[in-house]
C-alpha cells in the first residue's frame, strides 16, 4: 500500500516538474497585449487548421487549471468486509441496542475477553435520510452505545474501536423502510 | 451602472421560453429554471476562431452570466471579432443592452491569444476589452475571466466564474473527488478511492482541499495540495475524523474528533499537531463552519434535535442561531457574513434554507427539491451550490439568494455530491 502511494507521489512530482516549466510561459492575463515567449511550452506546435487546442491536457504546459491525480485503488486498504461477524440493528433516531441484540453483543464481548490478543472494529451505520456529516455522528453513537456494552461484558476498552460509515455504506439500497432498517446498524468486525 | 440595471426590466416570465432551446445548443448543457425580476439583456458574438479550439468560448461566458440570474443571454449566430465596429441600431432593435465581440487566435509558441471587446449598446459605445494568452488547458479560464470581467463592469459586483470548485462523484464503486471550474466543468481528478470521500474543504489560499476519506475503513481527515497531489493525514485519532473547516488563516481547522466518547469539536494545526478541545456537549457537536468575523458556527443536537449554534471561534459560550423545527444541519456563511445558508427538515424534505443574520427573521425556504445537501457560498456571496436529488440521481444545483434562478451543474455525470466552492484566486 505504502509503495504504490509513493510510486503515485512520485508519479506527482514529475508532472509537477512538466507544471513549472509550462507556468514560466504563462502569460497575466489582466496584461493588454500578448508578449512572445521565450518557453515554448505548449505541446501542438505549428497546428494546421482545425488543431488549434486540441493538445490540451497531453502533457506539456498545463498552466493554472492543473490538478495532480491520486489514485487509491491499488492501494488496497485493508478490507474487512470479508470478515463480518455481527450485525446489531437500532430502531429509527434510537442508539439503543434491543434486547433481542443482546446476545450478539454478549458472545463478542466473550470472545475478546477470552483472548484479550483480539480486537475489534465496530462500525456504526445509518439510513440515507439526512446529512453525510451528522448521519456520521449519528452512526458513531451506535457503535460507542454498542461498543460500551461489550466493554461492560467484559471486553477491554483497548480491544475496541467504535467507528463510523454514516450513510456511506448502505447494506440495502433502496429508499423505504425495509432498506433503511437493514441500513441502521452497527457492525462487529474482527481485526 | 445602476442607472442602466434600472434601464433594462423584465416582465417575471419573459425571458424563459426562447432561452431554453438556445441553451440546448450550448456545447455544454445548463439547464436554468426560474427568471429574476431584473435581467440584464446581453449577446455573446461567436468569437472569430472559436470553432477552431476544443472550447465554443462564446457559450461558456453566455451561460456564466446567465447562472448568476443577473443577466439574459440572446441568441447570436454571427461571428464578430473584437476589431469589428457593431451597428449599434441593430442590436438596438434586438433589444440587447450590451455586445461582447472577439476572437481566438493561436501563437507562435502554441498558446492561444484570447481577445474581447465589451459595448454598451445603448449609449453606442466601447465599456472596454481585454487580451491574454493561455496554455490550451486554460482556455476554459480565459472564458471564465472574461464573464468576469463583463459581470463586474456591469454590475459593479466582482464575478466568481473563474473561481473553482470541488465535488465528489460516485460511479462504478469508486469515488471520485474533483476539481473544476465554477461552472462545474471542466473536472479533474485530485484523489480516486474505493471508499467513500466527503466533507471536501477549500483552504482559503485555494491551494489545498482538506477531506475526509473512509480509505482506512473508518473516518480520517486529509489535507492534499491541488497541484501535487502530495497528502498528508490531519487526523486520525481513535474513533471517528471529520468535518474538517479552515479556519480563516488557513493555519489550523476546526475538526469533529470522537477520540475523547461523542463527536466533539476540535481545533487542530494545519498538519495535525495540537488538537484541543473547543467545546463539550452531552451529544453531538459536527459540521463546524467558520464565518469572516472568526465565530464558528457548528450543529449540535444539545438542545434535543439537531439545531445551529455559533460560539467564539476558539471556543466559550455557544448561542442558538436556528430555531424552526426539526431537524437543522450543514451551516455555511457567506463571506460578508450577512447569511446562513443550511438544510432544514420539512416534513419528510431536507431543504436549502437561508438566514438573513443581520435583518434577522425567519429563514426563508429556497428551493421545492427533497434532498437537498452541503450548501456553499460563491466567495462573492452571490451564488450558492448544493447537492441534490433529481429522478433518483446525486445532482449539483446552484442558487440565487432569492432562489428565483437555479441551475443544474453537469446534467451528464452520473451521481455528483458534496460541492464546494473554491476561494478567489487559484
Amino acid at each position: 500500500m505504502i509503495q504504490s502511494h509513493r510510486f503515485a507521489l512520485t508519479a506527482s512530482l514529475a508532472a509537477l516538474s512538466l507544471l513549472l516549466g509550462g507556468c514560466a510561459s504563462s502569460v497575466k492575463l489582466d496584461e493588454p497585449a500578448p508578449v512572445e515567449s521565450r518557453t515554448p511550452g505548449a505541446a501542438g506546435g505549428s497546428g494546421g487548421a482545425g488543431g488549434m487546442g486540441a493538445a490540451g491536457g497531453a502533457g506539456g504546459a498545463v498552466g493554472q487549471s492543473g490538478v495532480a491525480s491520486v489514485d487509491l485503488s491499488k492501494a488496497g486498504g485493508a478490507s474487512m468486509n470479508a470478515s463480518l461477524q455481527r450485525v446489531v440493528y437500532f430502531d429509527f433516531d434510537s442508539y439503543v441496542v434491543k434486547d433481542e441484540f443482546r446476545s450478539v453483543v454478549e458472545a463478542n464481548a466473550k470472545m475478546l475477553a477470552a483472548d484479550r490478543t483480539r480486537k475489534m472494529s465496530i462500525e456504526g451505520h445509518t439510513d440515507e435520510r439526512g446529512g453525510r456529516e451528522y448521519n456520521l455522528a449519528l452512526g458513531q453513537k451506535r457503535a460507542e452505545a454498542v461498543s460500551r456494552s461489550m466493554a461492560l461484558l467484559g471486553a477491554n476498552e483497548s480491544q475496541l474501536e467504535a467507528v463510523s460509515f454514516g450513510k456511506e455504506r448502505p447494506a440495502a439500497n433502496g429508499s423505504d423502510e425495509s432498506a433503511w432498517a437493514k441500513n441502521r446498524r452497527a457492525e462487529l468486525n474482527g481485526r | 451602472m445602476q442607472s442602466r440595471r434600472e434601464l433594462i426590466k423584465f416582465a417575471a416570465g419573459a425571458g424563459l421560453g426562447s432561452l431554453a432551446p438556445a441553451l440546448a445548443l450550448a456545447q455544454f448543457r445548463v439547464e436554468i429554471s426560474g427568471v429574476g425580476a431584473t435581467q440584464l439583456p446581453v449577446a455573446i458574438a461567436r468569437f472569430k476562431d472559436e470553432d477552431k479550439t476544443n472550447q465554443v468560448l462564446s457559450a461558456i461566458i453566455r451561460a456564466d452570466l446567465e447562472r448568476s440570474g443577473v443577466f439574459r443571454g440572446q441568441d447570436v449566430s454571427t461571428v464578430i471579432d473584437e476589431t469589428a465596429l457593431p451597428v449599434m441600431p441593430e442590436w438596438r432593435a434586438r433589444a440587447v443592452d450590451a455586445l461582447v465581440t472577439g476572437s481566438v487566435t493561436r501563437l507562435m509558441d502554441g498558446r492561444l491569444d484570447v481577445r474581447f471587446k465589451l459595448w454598451d449598446v445603448v449609449k453606442g459605445s466601447e465599456i472596454g476589452g481585454q487580451s491574454t494568452a493561455v496554455v490550451a488547458a486554460d482556455l476554459r479560464l480565459a472564458a471564465h475571466r472574461i464573464a468576469d470581467y463583463i459581470y463586474e463592469k456591469l454590475t459593479g459586483d466582482k464575478g466568481i466564474f473563474a473561481t473553482r470548485m470541488a465535488y465528489v462523484t460516485k460511479g462504478g464503486g469508486r469515488y471520485t473527488l474533483r476539481v473544476a471550474d465554477a461552472d462545474g466543468e471542466g473536472g479533474q481528478v485530485a484523489l480516486n478511492s474505493p471508499e467513500p470521500i466527503i466533507s471536501p474543504a477549500w483552504s482559503p489560499d485555494g491551494r489545498e482541499l482538506a477531506y475526509v476519506s473512509f480509505e482506512l475503513q473508518k473516518a480520517v481527515v486529509y489535507a492534499q495540495d491541488v497541484m501535487t497531489g502530495k497528502r498528508r493525514q490531519i487526523a486520525n485519532f481513535r474513533g471517528s475524523n471529520s468535518a474538517p473547516a479552515w479556519s480563516l488563516d488557513g493555519m489550523g481547522l476546526a475538526v469533529t474528533l470522537s477520540r475523547d466518547g461523542g463527536s466533539q469539536l476540535f481545533a487542530i494545526g494545519r498538519n495535525g499537531e495540537n488538537p484541543r478541545r473547543l467545546a463539550t456537549s452531552p451529544g453531538i457537536d459536527t459540521e463546524p463552519a467558520y464565518a469572516p468575523d472568526g465565530r464558528l458556527y457548528f450543529v449540535s443536537d444539545r438542545g434535543g434535535s439537531p439545531k445551529i449554534y455559533r460560539m467564539p471561534g476558539g471556543g466559550g459560550n455557544a448561542e442558538r442561531v436556528t430555531f424552526i423545527g426539526g431537524y437543522n444541519i450543514s451551516p455555511a456563511v457567506s463571506a460578508d457574513g450577512r447569511y446562513l445558508a443550511f438544510i432544514s427538515q420539512q416534513g419528510s424534505a431536507f431543504r436549502l434554507m437561508l438566514l438573513d443574520l443581520i435583518a434577522g427573521g425567519a429563514p426563508r425556504v429556497l428551493t421545492d427539491t427533497a434532498d437537498d445537501e452541503s450548501p456553499s457560498f460563491a466567495p462573492n456571496g452571490k451564488l450558492l451550490v448544493y447537492a441534490s436529488r433529481v429522478q433518483g440521481r446525486d445532482v449539483l444545483m446552484t442558487t440565487t439568494l432569492d432562489g428565483k434562478i437555479k441551475a443544474r451543474l453537469l446534467s451528464s455525470t452520473a451521481d455528483v455530491r458534496e460541492p464546494v466552492w473554491g476561494p478567489y484566486g487559484r
